[in-house]
């Protein structure tokens, strides 16, 4: 199974699980596995046209899927998927 | 460069730098003879301006407008209690300077603007961004990339760090990836990471800055291979650590001039773009209170939240305020706040919208306003 690391501003869609195990051939399957098991956490990654938003971006390894086949990326079973959004700083509302 | 000299004081304060061979007496003329902005001087900014003024570069500007608070000094360590409601700028010199005389600071106690950033940021070799906000990390970026800086970077998030090294140009020329490369825009208000998801562990700047700081100081020196076109990613809670690449991206525009990052990262909407609530201040709140009219106080912050400090409200944090909406009366005047009056407005939104609600008023200001400006016993956080 492919392992997704959730960064610390969104583990609180995911009961604040570090890493979340999923089955999927390919990126975009791991994010709607991710998404149906954690339905909060889909639209903090997908815009409403269901495209990766322009703050978080999404790698395989060490490698942005940007340069790799982007959604399409194949995933193998040992495979590390990163979500790495952007973050500012400590100040709250 | 082999005009910068050094005193016999120098030589022997630094000797631990010159007999790395590496690094040498080449690495420290480099040093003191380098010019580096750091744009803000807080919990980043703390550990970065030590680090750097003690390795003894030669000049370094700091950027800040704001005073000490008591609730800096949990991680802004560059700080003491007698600082508290000082100018940062003058307070971090001051302190500076008793940890190297030697260093040349130059006073920029002054938020950075779109029209003010091109100005400073001019007479610096590097800039190094510790600040804690959106506008401003897009405002740093675009203008190291329109003034061909480079950019150090580090960001902080309650247990995670962010370092890189942006628009970095090597001895061949070449200019690595900025900002925009990685984050072609910031997450729209709302979105993570959003209210009630503020704080940061204290001593995580104190890691990540130093690393900050080493990255200038590679930068400065030539020495090792500068974190261009990488992002270094640090888990405080797990300990896990990445290397990430990052790529330019020639789908972005260029950057030519800077523009209204406020607007940019989605703060100050048009005033028809958001809905308006009834609002209370603090002071009709009290009124409210004397008078013995009936009313409901709610209050939608987390649970950790209303251990700091509480108005005894009914507690429903805003995540379940739709699965908790039975508890909120429709019969009378209902008060909902949070920490600063954000909250609470989409609280109402929420009501209003989906059912109905017509009786409810939101805090201005929050528990915060009301710690300012009637009950000075409360905390304020």
């Amino acid at each position: 199974m492919a392992k997704i690391i959730i960064p610390t501003p969104l583990r609180k869609f995911t009961n604040n699980l570090a890493t979340i195990e999923v089955e999927a051939i390919n990126i975009r399957e791991s994010i709607n596995a991710l998404s149906s098991l954690f339905p909060d956490l889909k639209k903090q990654i997908l815009d409403d046209a269901g495209e990766i938003r322009q703050f978080v971006r999404i790698y395989l390894g060490d490698e942005d899927i940007k340069v790799l086949n982007n959604e399409k990326t194949p995933v193998t079973h040992d495979a590390v998927i990163s979500i790495v959004p952007a973050i500012a700083g400590g100040i709250s509302d | 460069m082999s005009t910068v000299k050094f005193t016999k004081e120098e030589l022997e304060r630094y000797s631990r730098h010159l007999i790395i061979p590496e690094f040498n007496i080449q690495g420290q003329r480099r040093l003191k003879n380098a010019k580096v902005l750091v744009i803000g001087s807080g919990g980043l900014g703390s550990p970065l301006l030590l680090y750097l003024t003690a390795a003894g570069v030669g000049t370094i500007g700091i950027v800040d407008f704001d005073v000490v608070d008591e609730s800096n000094l949990q991680r802004q360590v560059l700080f003491s209690v007698e600082d508290v409601g000082q100018s940062k700028t003058s307070s971090a010199i001051e302190r500076l300077k008793g940890l190297n005389p030697n260093v040349n600071f130059i006073e920029h106690n002054i938020r950075l603007t779109s029209e003010n950033a091109l100005d400073i940021l001019a007479d610096y070799d590097v800039v190094a961004d510790g600040t804690d906000n959106f506008p401003t990390r897009y405002l740093v970026n675009d203008a190291c990339v329109i003034l061909q800086k480079t950019n150090v970077y580090a960001s902080i998030f309650r247990f995670e760090g962010q370092v890189s090294v942006f628009n970095y140009t090597d001895e061949k020329g070449n200019t690595g990836p900025n900002y925009r490369d990685l984050f072609p825009s910031p997450p729209p208000p709302g979105l993570v990471p959003s209210c009630a998801e503020g704080g940061v562990i204290g001593v995580l700047p104190g890691i990540i800055g130093s690393m900050q700081a080493n990255e200038v100081i590679k930068v400065i020196t030539g020495i090792g291979n500068p974190l261009s076109g990488r992002l270094f990613l640090f888990d405080a809670l797990t300990f896990e650590t990445r290397t990430l690449k990052v790529h330019k991206d020639s789908s972005q525009p260029g950057i030519v001039k800077l523009i209204d990052y406020e607007v940019f990262c989605g703060l100050n909407q048009q005033t028809e773009d958001v809905y308006k609530v009834k609002e209370i201040t603090v002071q009709e709140l009290e009124k409210l209170k004397d008078s013995g009219k009936d009313y409901q106080l709610v209050d939608v912050r987390e649970t950790y939240e209303y251990e700091i400090a509480h108005l005894d409200g009914y507690l429903i944090p805003l995540g379940q305020i739709e699965d908790k909406v039975d508890k909120i009366d429709s019969n009378k005047q209902v008060i909902i706040h949070c920490r600063s009056g954000v909250r609470s407005a989409q609280a109402i939104e929420t009501l209003e919208k989906k059912f109905g609600f017509t009786n409810l008023y939101n805090l201005k200001g929050g528990i915060l306003a009301y710690a300012k400006e009637i009950d000075n016993s409360l905390a304020k956080y």
